[in-house]
Parts: C-alpha cells; sequence; structure tokens
C-alpha cells in the first residue's frame, strides 16, 4: 500500500523534477556565460594581441637579393658585371612522373649523371613547391631546343638567373676576383646575416672580395602571405633592394690588355700606377685564369688543371710574389747615400770586376768581368756597377740601409686595396735576430748592396717605391678603386687619394740627382736600358735589374743557354715618366726573363707609349 | 475537471489550427526551426573552412538529411514504444562493444569502429542513447526519489558501458555516457547529501584514474593546463584556435577571409574545431549568436522535458537536453582553452558522421515527447 501511494505520487515527483530541470537551466545559462566572457576576454581584451599573433602566422618576409654592383676600368669598360644565364629548374609537385621526366629531359639538353645527383640531393631537401635547379649555364642550342619542347615538360622550367661575369676573363682575374657560392665559414663570418638572406654568392677574392660590403647592396623583401606549410600565397608588400654601389677603378683595361700581350708567352708581373695620386694603371700578374669558372662552382677537373700547372696562375705575381729587387734597388741606396753625406756619394770609387771584405779572400764579383774603372754614384747607376754599391753597403751598413729602405715602406704592405698582400722582407740585424737567431755577417751585407739576399720585394711595392722616388719623395698609398657610383642615381664618390708623410729627406736637391742618373740608364749611351730610347717622346727615367733563380758558385760562370729556363734570372725594370713631372711609374717582373734591360724595359716603353703619347706624339 | 485547463496545460493547443501540419507530423516547431538555423550555420561555415569545397558541402547536405530522416522516423514512434525497446537497445549496445573489444584484442591496437557491410558504425554513439534510456526506464518502474540499493545497481547499469567505451579508449565519448547517465540519476532526485557526499570520492577516483590513462591522454590533460609547453606538439591545436577566436574581434575578418583556417593554420578546423573557424570569421557577436540558438534549444528541450507525461518521458527528455548542453559547452570550452582538447564535435555544426545522426535520433525523441502527449486528467 506505502509503495503504490509513493509511485502514484506526482505531484512530489514532478515538484523534485521541476526544481532540478530549474537548475540545470540555472547550470546552463551560467556555463554558457562562462563560455561567452571567454570570447569577451580572447576576442575583446586581447584582441590586439591576437591579430598580431595571427599576422605573425600569415605574413612572412621574403628576401629580395640586390643586385650586386658592377666593376668598371677608368674609361668605363665593364670588368665584372651582371648577366642572365640560363638555368632549367624543377618543380616536384607539378610535374607527375619524375623519372620519366628526366628521361625525356635527358634527349633535349644535356643532362650528366652528376647533375641527376646533385638534383636528387637537394630534392630531398626542399618542399614539393619549391624549385630545385637541374642545370646551370644551358647553351644557345639547349636553350632553343627545350623553348620548342617546353609544352611537354609541365613543372620544367627555363629560367634565366643574374649570374656575376667578367667579359675581360683573364686579363683582370687577379685584380677583380671573383665571386662564388657563400660558404659556411662565410656565412659564420657575415655581421649581418640578415641582409645576406636571398644571397647566393660572395666575393672570394681580389675586388670582389675587398668591397664586398658596397658591392652587396642591400637586402630587400616581400611580404608574402603564407599559409602552415609555408607556400607563398600571394605578395602584400614589396620593399625593393638597394643595389650594390658601382666601382670605378683607376685601372686600365687597354694598358693592362698592352702590358699582358708585351709580356709574351713569359710569366710575370706589371704593375704601374700614377705616383701623384695612387691610382693603379696596370696590374698584371702572368699567366691569369678564367674567373667565370669559379661562379658557379667549378669543376673538380678544371680546378685540378689550375692547380697542378707550373705557371701557376692562380698566383697572383703582383702583389703575393715575393723576389729579391736585384740592381733596382740601386737608385734607393744612391739616394741613401746623398742623404748620409757618405764619401762614395760624391766621391769616385774604383771598380776592378769584383769587391772583397777586408781581410776576406771571398770576392764579390761584378756583372763586368773586367771592372767599370773610376766610377761615381751617377755612372754606378747608369751602368749598374755592382762593386760600387757593394763598397757603398758596407760602409753604411745593414742598419742604416734598412731604415732608409723603411721610410719608402720596404718590408711592409703598401695598403693596395686587393686583399691578403703580401709586404716582402727588409732584413736588418734585429730581424735576423729575431727570426732566425743567427748574428748578421758583413758579407750579407754586401750582397744585399745590390739587392741580392734576405731582401725581398712584390712588384706593387715596387712600381709604389719607384713612384715616391720620382715624385720627389710625395707616398701615396697605392689603389684600385678610385670612385664609387651609386646605381639609383647615378651620382660618383670619388674616393680621396690617401696620402702618407712625405720621406724624411733634408735636401730635397738629392731626388734630382738620382732622377738624372735614372734618366741615363735610358737615354745614356752606356745607360743598361738604352735599347729602349729610340724615338722617345718624353723623358724617362728607369733601372734594369736582375734576381737570381739560382745561386752560381764561387768562380764559375753564368751562362744563360746552359741554365735550365726555370733556373734562369728574372728580369726587373722600373721606370718612370715624364722624368720631370711623373704621370706614370712602372715595375716590370719577367720571370726568367734573363735580363732586365732586354726582357723587362721594352715592356714598360710600349705601356708609357700607350698612356702617354698619341701615335708617337706626347698627349696634352 | 474543467477542459479549459487541459488546453491551457498543453501549451500549444491555442495554435492547434495554424500548426495542425506541423502537429500531424509530430514536429515541434521551435525546436525544428532551431536545428534548421544550426544546420544552415554548418552549411555556411563549413564551406569557407573547407576551402569552399562544393563536395564537402554536398556530404555534409546528405548527412544532415539522412539525420533529419532518423529524427522524423523517431518522432513518429509514441514514448511508451521506445520505453519497451529500451532494455533490448541497451543489451544490444553492450553485445556490440564487448564485440568491438574482442576484434580490438585480434586486430592488436584502438578500435572504435565495427564495420557492417558498407557501413561503418561506432557502437558507443548507440550508448549515448541506450545508456540515459535504460536508466529512464528502471527509474520509471519505481517511486523516486531513488533508494540506496537501486542507486548502486544504477551506476552498474552506468559503470559497465563507460568502462568498455573507456577503455577501446575513447575517453571522450566514455565521459558523455557517464554524463547521460548521470544525469537521469539527477533528475530522479538523487539527494544533494549524496551527490555532495561523492566529491571526495570524484578527487580520489580521478587520481586513481590518473595511473590508468594513456600516455596520450595524460598529455592531452598536461597540455591543457599549459599548452606554450608545447607549441608544435599538442599544445599547437589551442595556441592556434585561440590565435583564430582572438583575431576575430568583435565583428569578424568576415566569411571567407579567416586566415587562420584557410592558410591551414587551424587544425581540425572543419571538425572539433569549427567553432574556432566560426568566431573568427564572424567575430564575437556570431559566436554570441550561435550559443544564443544553443542555449535556445537547451531551454527548449528542458521545456519538453518539464511537460513530459511520465517519468520515462521526463527523464530521458531531460537527460538528452542536458548532455546536449554539455556537448556545447565541452567543444567551446575546449576549443576557448577553457577545458582540455577531449575530441567532442560541436553538436550538429561540425562536419562528421555518427555522432549528427545520434543527436537527431535524440531529438527525434523530444519531439516525440513533445507532440504525443495525451491531454489526460491526472
Amino acid at each position: 500500500m506505502a509503495l503504490r501511494i509513493t509511485l502514484k505520487d506526482h505531484f512530489r515527483e514532478t515538484e523534485i523534477f521541476l526544481a532540478r530541470a530549474v537548475f540545470a537551466g540555472i547550470v546552463a545559462i551560467v556555463l554558457f556565460g562562462a563560455v561567452v566572457s571567454r570570447l569577451v576576454y580572447l576576442q575583446m581584451v586581447k584582441h590586439d594581441h591576437y591579430t598580431t599573433l595571427s599576422q605573425a602566422n600569415r605574413i612572412h618576409l621574403i628576401p629580395v637579393p640586390p643586385n650586386r654592383g658592377l666593376i668598371l676600368d677608368r674609361e668605363g669598360v665593364v670588368l665584372a658585371q651582371n648577366f642572365p644565364t640560363f638555368q632549367i629548374h624543377i618543380t616536384p609537385e607539378r610535374v607527375t612522373n619524375l623519372k620519366d621526366t628526366l628521361e625525356r629531359l635527358a634527349n633535349v639538353i644535356d643532362v650528366q649523371d652528376v647533375d641527376i645527383a646533385r638534383f636528387r640531393k637537394q630534392l630531398k631537401r626542399s618542399r614539393a613547391y619549391q624549385t630545385v635547379p637541374l642545370r646551370f649555364r644551358l647553351s644557345d642550342e639547349e636553350v632553343a631546343r627545350f623553348a620548342l619542347d617546353r609544352h611537354l615538360f609541365p613543372g620544367v622550367e627555363l629560367v634565366a638567373p643574374l649570374t656575376r661575369h667578367y667579359p675581360q676573363g683573364e686579363l683582370t682575374s687577379h685584380i677583380v676576383g671573383y665571386v662564388g657560392r657563400i660558404d659556411d665559414q662565410e656565412q659564420a663570418a657575415l655581421v649581418d646575416e640578415s641582409n645576406y638572406e636571398g644571397t647566393t654568392h660572395i666575393g672570394k677574392t681580389g675586388i670582389e672580395k675587398q668591397y664586398e660590403d658596397v658591392l652587396h647592396g642591400f637586402v630587400g623583401n616581400q611580404e608574402a602571405e603564407t599559409n602552415a606549410q609555408g607556400r607563398m600565397i600571394r605578395v602584400l608588400k614589396s620593399n625593393a633592394p638597394t643595389p650594390g654601389v658601382h666601382l670605378h677603378l683607376s685601372l686600365s683595361a687597354n694598358l693592362q690588355k698592352i702590358a699582358m700581350d708585351a709580356l709574351g708567352d713569359r710569366n710575370g708581373a706589371v704593375v704601374a700606377l700614377d705616383p701623384k695620386t695612387g691610382g693603379v694603371l696596370t696590374l698584371v700578374s702572368k699567366p691569369g685564369f678564367d674567373p667565370n669558372l669559379f661562379v658557379n662552382g667549378i669543376d673538380a677537373d678544371d680546378y685540378k688543371a689550375l692547380v697542378t700547372s707550373p705557371d701557376q696562375p692562380l698566383y697572383n705575381r703582383a702583389v703575393n710574389g715575393q723576389y729579391p729587387p736585384g740592381s733596382t734597388i740601386k737608385p734607393f741606396y744612391g739616394l741613401a747615400a746623398l742623404e748620409y753625406n757618405m764619401p762614395e756619394a760624391t766621391g769616385q770609387t774604383p771598380c776592378r770586376g769584383a769587391f772583397s771584405l777586408p781581410g776576406d779572400t771571398h770576392r764579390y764579383r761584378d756583372w763586368k768581368k773586367e771592372g767599370h774603372g773610376m766610377v761615381d754614384l751617377d755612372r754606378a747607376i747608369t751602368e749598374s756597377c755592382d762593386v760600387f754599391f757593394y763598397d757603398l753597403a758596407n760602409s753604411m751598413g745593414i742598419d742604416r740601409m734598412s731604415t732608409f729602405l723603411g721610410y719608402f715602406g720596404f718590408g711592409t704592405r703598401t695598403g693596395l686595396d686587393i686583399p691578403n698582400e703580401f709586404g716582402g722582407l727588409l732584413p736588418s740585424q734585429a730581424w735576423k735576430r729575431a727570426a732566425r737567431k743567427e748574428k748578421w755577417y758583413a758579407g750579407e751585407t754586401v750582397v744585399i748592396g745590390i739587392g741580392q739576399g734576405y731582401l725581398l720585394v712584390t712588384p706593387t711595392q715596387m712600381a709604389s717605391f719607384t713612384g715616391v722616388l720620382a715624385a720627389h719623395g710625395q707616398r701615396m698609398v697605392p689603389r684600385l678603386v678610385q670612385s664609387l657610383e651609386n646605381p639609383n642615381t647615378s651620382e660618383v664618390q670619388q674616393i680621396e687619394p690617401h696620402r702618407l708623410s712625405d720621406l724624411p729627406i733634408k735636401n730635397p736637391l738629392n731626388y734630382n740627382k738620382i732622377i738624372e742618373a735614372m734618366t741615363h740608364v735610358v737615354s745614356g749611351a752606356r745607360g743598361t736600358a738604352k735599347g729602349i730610347s729610340k724615338d722617345l717622346a718624353y723623358t724617362m727615367g728607369g733601372k734594369t735589374g736582375t734576381a737570381q733563380v739560382f745561386q752560381i758558385k764561387q768562380d764559375e760562370k753564368y751562362k744563360e743557354s746552359e741554365v735550365d729556363e726555370k733556373l734562369r734570372d728574372h728580369a726587373w725594370f722600373i721606370a718612370f715618366a715624364p722624368a720631370e713631372d711623373p704621370k706614370i711609374a712602372v715595375c716590370v717582373l719577367v720571370e726568367n726573363g734573363g735580363h732586365g734591360g732586354s726582357a723587362a724595359a721594352p715592356i714598360a716603353r710600349k705601356l708609357f707609349d700607350a698612356y702617354l703619347t698619341v701615335q708617337g706624339q706626347p698627349a696634352s | 475537471m474543467n477542459i479549459g485547463e487541459f488546453t491551457r496545460f498543453g501549451s500549444d493547443a491555442g495554435r492547434q489550427d495554424k500548426v495542425s501540419l506541423a502537429v500531424r507530423l509530430h514536429m515541434d516547431v521551435p525546436l525544428l526551426v532551431g536545428l534548421c538555423t544550426l544546420a544552415t550555420v554548418s552549411l555556411i561555415i563549413l564551406y569557407s573552412s573547407s576551402g569552399q569545397s562544393l563536395d564537402t558541402i554536398f556530404r555534409q547536405l546528405l548527412r544532415i538529411g539522412l539525420a533529419f530522416g532518423i529524427m522524423f522516423v523517431l518522432a513518429q514512434i509514441a514514448p511508451h514504444h521506445l520505453k519497451r525497446w529500451s532494455v533490448w537497445l541497451y543489451l544490444f549496445g553492450l553485445v556490440l562493444l564487448v564485440a568491438v573489444e574482442i576484434i580490438g584484442d585480434i586486430g592488436k591496437g584502438a578500435q572504435r569502429w565495427l564495420e557492417l557491410g558498407p557501413i561503418r558504425f561506432q557502437p558507443s554513439e548507440i550508448m549515448k542513447l541506450a545508456v540515459p534510456m535504460m536508466l529512464a526506464w528502471y527509474f520509471s518502474e519505481q517511486p523516486l526519489p531513488p533508494r540506496f540499493w537501486r542507486l548502486i545497481f544504477a551506476a552498474l547499469l552506468i559503470a559497465i558501458p563507460v568502462g568498455l567505451i573507456a577503455k577501446q579508449p575513447d575517453l571522450g565519448t566514455a565521459v558523455l555516457v557517464a554524463i547521460g547517465g548521470f544525469l537521469v540519476l539527477f533528475f530522479a532526485g538523487l539527494s544533494w547529501k549524496f551527490m555532495i557526499s561523492l566529491i571526495p570520492l570524484g578527487v580520489g577516483g580521478s587520481w586513481v584514474a590518473w595511473h590508468f590513462l594513456h600516455d596520450y591522454q595524460r598529455q592531452r590533460v598536461l597540455t591543457f593546463l599549459n599548452p606554450e609547453t608545447d607549441p608544435l606538439g599538442t599544445g599547437y591545436h589551442i595556441i592556434q584556435s585561440t590565435i583564430a577566436i582572438g583575431s576575430g574581434g568583435v565583428y569578424g575578418k568576415g566569411w571567407l577571409n579567416g586566415t587562420q583556417s584557410s592558410l591551414d593554420f587551424l587544425p581540425e578546423r572543419s571538425t572539433d574545431f569549427i567553432f574556432a573557424a566560426y568566431a573568427e570569421e564572424f567575430g564575437f557577436i556570431g559566436a554570441l549568436i550561435l550559443l544564443a540558438v544553443y542555449l535556445f534549444i537547451v531551454a527548449r528541450c528542458l521545456y519538453i522535458a518539464s511537460q513530459g507525461q511520465d517519468t520515462f518521458a521526463r527523464l530521458l527528455a531531460a537527460s538528452l537536453a542536458v548532455t546536449f548542453m554539455v556537448y556545447v559547452i565541452i567543444n567551446t570550452g575546449m576549443v576557448t582553452g577553457l577545458l582540455p582538447v577531449v575530441g567532442v564535435p560541436l553538436p550538429l555544426v561540425s562536419y562528421g558522421g555518427t555522432s549528427i545522426v545520434t543527436l537527431m535520433a535524440g531529438f527525434g525523441i523530444l519531439m516525440s515527447i513533445q507532440t504525443h502527449r495525451k491531454l489526460l486528467p491526472t
């Protein structure tokens, strides 16, 4: 009965149920309210914060690399430019059957196994929508063939990105240098890594490396909308890159060519500069190489050929070749003798074909076996008398010689704007104690008196020192780049010549004596370079020299014809013109050329004629 | 007894002539309007979140049609028939769950699906309806509030299927089924004292449960507590979802302009996280309107429950109504970062198969309850 009553107690059941239903309704409102308040927080309070996050999600900056600045010579001849080269790129997601496509492509263009291997390697690291290069530097014929069949290759593109190109090739390879793909070390060394996003190449040698910061320019970007996979949907905004600055060199491609040709089939270096500004007119190191080979990675075979060649084409003789200066050092000692008031400078010194130190039997021979007789300073330079300078060196002493040569800059880099310049070697007693842990011997001074022994110079140094001498002690730092041109505004900014303190010479008239003696070398009846004086339209000062490659034994005769080509002496010639107002100073080194007067001096003459005269007449 | 009282009691009586077609078809118009609104919202936002795929829209439309069809069929069946089927449906569901468990053991992995010819089908979905039906039937046979030993038996009726579903493992559905069952107990008049005394038991139980959770389930809870610890893994969902909602602002980015969803940053943007895609494009105002529609449906269902003529109908209707609300809250709470990511779709809006059919079957039952009332004196 009780059970039945409770079962039928609908009123109580309904009461409980309705109370619970109302409670559930209230809970529902509270919970919905919680969600709504969360939405208020997210969509109103923190709206800006989440908008920023959402933008950061979808907008990515895609770098647009700048065009690299051009490199031009003094007349505007292009030495380095950006040139479109044709490449084949493949977008994997647009290719239905990659294997088949590659096979068919090989019938149209040349596709080697190495190309496919490199392609496959890069393919693994990139996303399906990113294009991957298959071939670089397509020939015109390949381009034409592919263009015809293009419709058969969906997903395969012919693209022509700008590639660095050096139209002068070998002629300016040692000056301009080359760019190459950025390697890990260079990547790590970048000062502003973000500026190189999108840039693939960087200056590796020469001007390209030295002026990398101005040549490169500043990266631009595209604000691109991207999806969660990083695929670009559309470009929202572009900021154009700032192209790199054009470099105008003081160098003349024409003179460079003349010097290169004049060297003929000999290896060597020719450096010419303007003594008043330090501007380098010619900087030849022969042989050169084709810098274009390096731009997109050099073939192993090509590289091996360059490295193993006995001619060492990658070696920049002009700035890295360190040679004994030979007799070209003599005018510098002559100036020292005048400056130090040495008796030899004003008196006469007997030359009997050899010199010996007091109490020593060793004979230091003159190049002229029978001797020059009584010689003064002028004749000693004109005829390149060795005995005079043996004697002078012995009385001056190594430290005074060394100090005086140091004024010019012997033993230190000239500061030319090319990377890794060498500074030669200026020996002294202190140097030998420190470097060799040995005492100095008097005989070493004697040998250095004619520019042999420890003393080493580079052709660039020698050209610079010759200019200093010709310009009466005015010291200019040699440099290749003379102005920068803004490619957007064509505004040209000159680089001021860098002048160092003048030589500390007490009597400026001393320069005249040496310069006069050097003009006698070229024009004098007994000058060692008189062979080049015919029809000379200007006054030219010079000095010949030979650098010994191989030491001949005491009392043994050096016979050029009997000595192996590679062991023959290097021929030197330094010169400047016009003597009264020098506009050009040059240093010529002909490796294994033998005598300076015959092998090296004619090259200087050709260069001077080209620079100073118009068809044999003095230029205005 | 005054017949006029009964006509007032049956609220729709005054409108009977105007909507006679709806009455004859056993449709509850307010509820139907609410459900159709949700279906429309679903198609609109799906078009955007699927990347304007008409194919997706078509398939969802097909599914909605099927679900509405099932709702319509169930609405025709009087509640007392449903009551008779409750026990059999419950037992049938249990058998299928055990079958899934056995197949899962053979397949050595998580198993939720059962393949019946071309139809793939989740037995746990049946339990979403079968458990509340079973309990409503059980309590309708006895005086309320229930006695203690009956509660224990009812708890067992809930625990067996929940345990089987949790073992699949499908924690989300297990929790929902448990909630559906518990709600019947709640509406049956489970005493407040008893419920409060369950709290320390629940805390202890979750501590024990923690040790039985799979690693990925624990990870979900941990990531929920601090999503930034794992920005590319499980936290990615919550981070991208809050970015989508937050960046929508008051007015939204506009239809088809949601960058988070159209650019693939928002994961599961057509299924579990569709609310984030919606809130991104339609903003706070749009989200508020959608939530209002849900609240209206819940309110309407609770009203239908309150008008129920027997215990079975009332308990079942109220349980289904609140379960529906729990769905909405769990999904929107999860998407807005209030609750852990448990993989519950937004009811009737998310793209997906079984759950929409189950839900609409539930609404069919509710309509049946509402439209099969007889004007009987007490």
